[in-house]
C-alpha cells in the first residue's frame, strides 16, 4: 500500500511538471510566459539585427538606431547645421545648405527611403526630403555622411517625397502645397484653378548616385500628401494620395475636408518618361539649388541650375489617373506584389485598398466617371479590391511583412491593427503610446519585406518616461511580429519627430561600412598630406594655416604675425589612419562651432580674432592619455603691427 | 634512392613560400582594439597585418621611446635573407638533383639539413637581438617612462616565441604560414635522409664508387 502511494504521488509529480512544461511552451500572450526582455536585450558587446534609420523631422536629421535593442548610434546631419562636427559651419560643408533662397540651415525632414534594386533593398544610399524648404538629400551608407542635396522648385511643402522606384531609377518628391507655378505676386482667393501642383521625378545616376531633376509633371492645384511607387507588376506606376481637392485656400482643416472623396493619383512615370525622352515637355526658367559633396576633396560645392522640363500632364494622354479615395487619404502604401494601392483615409474608420488589376482593366475598358482639370477619373467601385473595417480611427500609414499582412497605424485611437491582404480582416491590435504617427518594418516598403519588429512612431510622449518639462523627445515602441499576435517587447524615445523610417539588415550594411578615410586618397586642396608640410601662408588680410594633427599635437602649434582684422582659416588634416581616432578643433571666441575632423580627412575653420593677445586652440575629442596636451596659441597683434608670419612645433 | 632524390628536390621548393608569406606573425590586442594590431615580418621587410596598422604600432610606441618600425633598407637582413634562402634552395635542388643520377649520396641530404638548421638557428638569435634592442633602447625623452616593481626601467621586447604582457596590450608572437612551409620543406629534407639511409645496401656500394669515381 506505502509502495502504491509512492508511485501515485510519482506520477502526480511527473504530471505536475509536464503540465508546468506545456504552460512554458505555450501562447506567448500571457504576461507570465511572456519574454519581451529577452526579445529585446541585445547583451553589451553584441550587435543589432537591424539599422533603422528614424528622419529627425524638425530636427532637419536622420538618427540611426539598433533594432531590436533601441540603442542610438549616431545622428547624420543632412538639412540642419550641426555644431557637434561643424556640418554646415566649416567651409567645405557651407555649401551643402545653399539654396535659391540663400543659405537655409534647418529644415523638416521627413521620409527616408533606402535605395533598392529590382525592389529589394542595396543599402548603397538613403534619401530623405526636406519639406519645409523644398529638397532631396542623398545619403552614402559606406560613410554616413550627406552627399548630396538637390532643391526642388515650384513645390512648397515637400512632403510626398523621398520615395524611390524599384531599380532607384527615380526618387520622387511631392508639393504637399500647391502654388503659383511659375511663382507670382496674384491674389490668395484666387488659388482655385490657378495654383499649381509640381510632381517632381529625380533620377539617380546607378553609378555615383548623382540626382538630376529630369522633369516636372504639372498637376492640379490638390494637396499631394505622400506617395509610393508601384512595384512588381505595377513598376512604371506611381501612387499619390490628395487632400484638399476642393482647392480652399483658408481654414483648410474646414474647407478641404468637405469631399466625401478626394483622391489617389495614378501616374505612369514610364510613359512621361519616355515623352519626355522623345522631346516632349516644357523648359521653364527655374532657380534651384544642387549641391555636391565629393568625398575625396571633403567638399562641396553648390551650384544654381535654372531651368526645369515640366510636363503638362495632359500633353501625355493614358499617363495620370484619379482613382477616388475616401476622407482625406494619408498615406499611400503598396504591398510587396505591387497589387493593393492603400489609401489610409485620415478622417475615417476604414482602409479603402485599390487594386493595380482592376484599375488597368478599367483604364482599358474606359470606365471613367467624369474628369478633373482634364484628368479622367475611375470609377469607386471599378477600382476597388476591398475595404479593411478596422474598428480604429483615423488610419495614416501601412507597411507590409512579406507574409500577406498588412498593419497599419491608427492616429486617433492610438494602435497599430494587423490585417490580412485579400480577405481584409483583422487579425490583431496594439495600442500604442501615443498617437501613433508612421510606423516601420525593416523593408517594409519593398518588395521583399524582413517582417520580424515593427516599429511605432508616436507624435504624444506625455507619461512614457520621466518627465522633463514640457518639451519631450517622441516615444516609439517595437512589436515583435514573428508570430500571430503582436507582442510590445520596448519602448524608447527617439529624437526629434520621426515622421517616418526605413530599416535594413544589418549584415547588408554593417560589412562595407568606411573606418577611416585615406590620407593618400585626399585631395582637398588646403590638406597636408606629410607634417613637413605644415605651413601657415599670409594673402593680404587672410591667413591659411595649413594644419596637421596626430596623438597628440598639432603641427604647427605655435603661430606669431596674426593681426586684429585678418581672417584665419584653419585647414586641418587629421593624419590618423585608425578606426575612430578623430582630433576635434576649437578656437577660444570664434564665432561658429568646433570641427571634428575623422581620420584621412580635411575640415577648415574661419576665425577672425578681434583683440590682441595670445589665444589657444585645442582638441575637442578626447583623442589619447596626452589628448589635454594637445593644444596651441596663436599670437594675435594689433592691426597696425608689421610683425611676419611665424610657426613652429617642438621648438 | 630515385624516390628520396625526389622529395629533396621538392622540399627546399617549399622554402621559396617564404618570398609570399611571412615568416613570423605579431599579434598586439587590447582593450580598445577589439580588432588587434599585428605585424608579418617576411624576409624582405615587416609589412601590416590589416592596413595601417605600422603605421599605428609606431604611433602607440612613440609614447614609450621605442623607435619606428624599421623600413627594408633600415637593416641588412631585409636585403641578406632573400639571398641566403634563395642560395639554399638553388643547392637543395642541386643536390637532389645530383642524388637522382647517383652522383652524391643521401648523406649530403642531411648536410642541407643541418646547414639550413644552423643559418635558421642564426637567423632566429639576430631576429631576438634585434626585438632586444629595439624594445629595450629607448627614447630617454620617452612620454611614458615606466619602471618595473624592482625600480629598473621597463623594457617592451616581444617574445620570441609565445604571449607576454606588455602595459595594456597582450602580444603574440608565433612562426606564420611561411616559417611553417619551411619546416615542412625541412622534415621533407629529413624524410629524403632517411629514404637514402634505409634503402642503402643495393646503392651504397654503387655511389660511393661514384662519388670516388666524380
Amino acid at each position: 500500500m506505502k509502495k502504491y502511494k509512492f508511485i501515485v504521488t510519482l506520477l502526480g509529480i511527473t504530471a505536475l511538471l509536464a503540465s508546468c512544461g506545456n504552460q512554458g511552451n505555450g501562447s506567448s500572450n500571457g504576461a507570465l510566459s511572456s519574454s519581451a526582455a529577452e526579445k529585446a536585450y541585445v547583451a553589451p558587446g553584441e550587435h543589432d539585427e537591424f539599422y533603422a534609420f528614424m528622419s529627425g523631422g524638425y530636427s532637419g536629421n536622420i538618427t540611426v538606431y539598433g533594432l531590436p535593442s533601441g540603442r542610438m548610434f549616431k545622428e547624420i546631419p543632412v538639412f540642419s547645421q550641426f555644431p557637434t562636427s561643424g556640418y554646415g559651419y566649416s567651409e567645405e560643408t557651407k555649401p551643402m545648405l545653399e539654396t535659391s533662397f540663400g543659405f537655409v540651415p534647418w529644415d523638416d525632414s521627413h521620409h527616408p527611403d533606402i535605395s533598392q534594386t529590382n525592389g529589394e533593398l542595396d543599402g548603397r544610399w538613403i534619401f530623405i526630403n526636406g519639406n519645409n524648404t523644398p529638397r532631396i538629400a542623398r545619403i552614402s551608407l559606406s560613410t554616413f555622411e550627406t552627399e548630396e542635396i538637390i532643391e526642388i522648385p515650384n513645390s512648397a511643402g515637400n512632403h510626398s517625397s523621398s520615395f524611390i522606384t524599384e531599380n532607384t531609377e527615380y526618387v520622387v518628391a511631392g508639393t504637399r502645397f500647391s502654388v503659383p507655378v511659375p511663382q507670382r505676386d496674384m491674389p490668395i482667393n484666387e488659388y482655385k484653378g490657378n495654383f499649381k501642383g509640381a510632381l517632381s521625378f529625380i533620377s539617380v545616376d546607378p553609378e555615383h548616385g548623382h540626382l538630376d531633376l529630369k522633369f516636372q509633371l504639372i498637376m492640379p492645384g490638390f494637396n499631394y500628401d505622400l506617395s509610393h511607387p508601384g512595384r512588381g507588376k505595377s513598376h512604371g506606376w506611381f501612387f499619390f494620395t490628395t487632400y484638399n481637392t476642393e482647392e480652399a485656400n483658408s481654414l483648410m482643416e474646414v474647407n478641404s475636408s468637405q469631399n466625401d472623396k478626394d483622391f489617389i493619383a495614378a501616374i505612369n512615370w514610364k510613359k512621361v518618361e519616355e515623352y519626355v525622352k522623345n522631346g516632349g515637355g516644357t523648359l521653364m526658367p527655374a532657380e534651384y539649388a544642387h549641391n555636391v559633396y565629393d568625398e575625396h576633396t571633403h567638399t562641396a560645392t553648390s551650384t544654381i541650375r535654372k531651368e526645369v522640363l515640366t510636363v503638362n500632364p495632359l500633353d501625355v494622354p493614358g499617363a495620370v489617373y484619379f482613382l477616388p479615395t475616401p476622407k482625406s487619404p494619408h498615406g499611400c502604401d503598396v504591398d510587396p506584389s505591387g497589387q493593393y494601392i492603400i489609401g489610409n483615409g485620415k478622417l475615417s474608420a476604414d482602409l479603402t485598398v485599390h487594386s493595380f488589376d482592376k484599375m488597368i482593366a478599367a483604364i482599358e475598358g474606359k470606365k471613367f466617371d467624369g474628369e478633373a482639370y482634364g484628368i479622367p477619373i475611375l470609377k469607386f467601385e471599378d477600382v476597388l479590391a476591398g475595404v479593411v473595417k478596422s474598428g480604429g480611427l483615423g488610419p495614416l500609414h501601412t507597411e507590409f511583412d512579406g507574409k500577406g499582412n498588412a498593419y497599419t497605424t491608427f492616429f486617433i485611437s492610438s494602435e497599430v491593427v494587423k490585417w490580412k491582404l485579400g480577405t481584409w480582416e483583422v487579425l490583431d491590435r496594439q495600442p500604442t503610446f501615443y498617437s501613433v504617427g508612421h510606423l516601420m518594418i525593416p523593408g517594409g516598403n519593398s518588395a521583399k519585406p524582413f517582417g520580424k519588429y515593427v516599429v511605432a512612431m508616436n507624435k504624444i510622449t506625455k507619461d512614457r518616461y520621466l518627465p522633463v518639462g514640457p518639451e519631450m523627445e517622441h516615444s516609439a515602441q517595437i512589436y515583435d511580429i514573428s508570430g500571430d499576435k503582436m507582442e510590445l517587447i520596448y519602448d524608447f524615445p527617439t529624437h526629434g519627430e520621426p515622421h517616418y523610417a526605413a530599416g535594413i539588415p544589418a549584415d547588408l550594411l554593417a560589412p562595407k561600412t568606411k573606418k577611416i578615410y585615406r590620407l593618400t586618397e585626399n585631395k582637398h586642396p588646403y590638406a597636408v598630406l606629410n607634417p613637413a608640410d605644415a605651413r601657415v601662408e599670409r594673402d593680404g588680410n587672410e591667413v591659411h594655416i595649413y594644419m596637421s594633427t596626430i596623438r597628440s599635437h598639432f603641427t604647427p602649434d605655435n603661430i606669431e604675425g596674426v593681426k586684429v582684422g585678418d581672417k584665419v582659416y584653419f585647414h586641418i588634416t587629421n593624419h590618423e589612419q585608425d578606426f575612430d581616432v578623430p582630433h576635434g578643433f576649437a578656437m577660444i571666441g570664434q564665432n561658429t562651432s568646433e570641427l571634428l575632423v575623422m581620420p584621412g580627412q580635411t575640415k577648415t575653420s574661419v576665425w577672425e580674432p578681434k583683440k590682441p593677445g595670445v589665444w589657444p586652440f585645442y582638441c575637442t575629442d578626447f583623442c589619447s592619455a596626452l589628448h589635454q596636451e594637445m593644444q596651441g596659441y596663436v599670437r594675435v597683434s594689433p592691426a597696425s603691427s608689421d610683425l611676419p608670419i611665424s610657426f613652429s612645433l617642438g621648438d | 634512392m630515385k624516390k628520396a632524390s625526389l622529395i629533396m628536390i621538392i622540399g627546399p621548393l617549399f622554402l621559396l613560400g617564404l618570398y609570399a608569406f611571412p615568416l613570423w606573425n605579431i599579434v598586439l590586442g587590447a582593450p580598445q582594439y577589439p580588432e588587434p594590431l599585428g605585424m608579418n615580418i617576411h624576409i624582405d621587410g615587416i609589412r601590416d597585418m590589416n592596413e595601417f596598422d605600422l603605421q599605428n604600432i609606431d604611433g602607440l610606441n612613440h609614447y614609450i621611446g621605442m623607435r619606428t618600425l624599421p623600413k627594408p633598407e633600415d637593416m641588412w637582413e631585409f636585403s641578406t635573407f632573400p639571398l641566403v634562402i634563395g642560395g639554399m634552395v638553388v643547392l637543395g635542388v642541386i643536390i637532389g638533383l645530383l642524388g637522382y643520377f647517383n652522383k652524391v649520396s643521401y648523406k649530403w641530404f642531411f648536410g642541407w639539413f643541418i646547414l639550413m638548421s644552423i643559418l635558421g638557428v642564426l637567423g632566429m638569435y639576430d631576429f631576438n637581438a634585434w626585438m632586444v634592442d629595439y624594445g629595450t633602447n629607448l627614447d630617454p625623452n620617452a612620454i611614458m617612462k615606466l619602471s618595473n616593481p624592482d625600480g629598473t626601467p621597463m623594457t617592451y621586447s616581444p617574445p620570441l616565441f609565445g604571449k607576454a604582457n606588455m602595459l595594456n596590450f597582450k602580444v603574440t608572437s608565433l612562426p606564420s604560414t611561411g616559417a611553417w612551409l619551411m619546416f615542412v620543406g625541412m622534415m621533407l629534407t629529413v624524410v629524403a635522409f632517411f629514404l637514402g639511409w634505409k634503402n642503402r645496401t643495393p646503392t651504397k656500394t654503387k655511389d660511393l664508387t661514384n662519388l670516388a669515381g666524380s
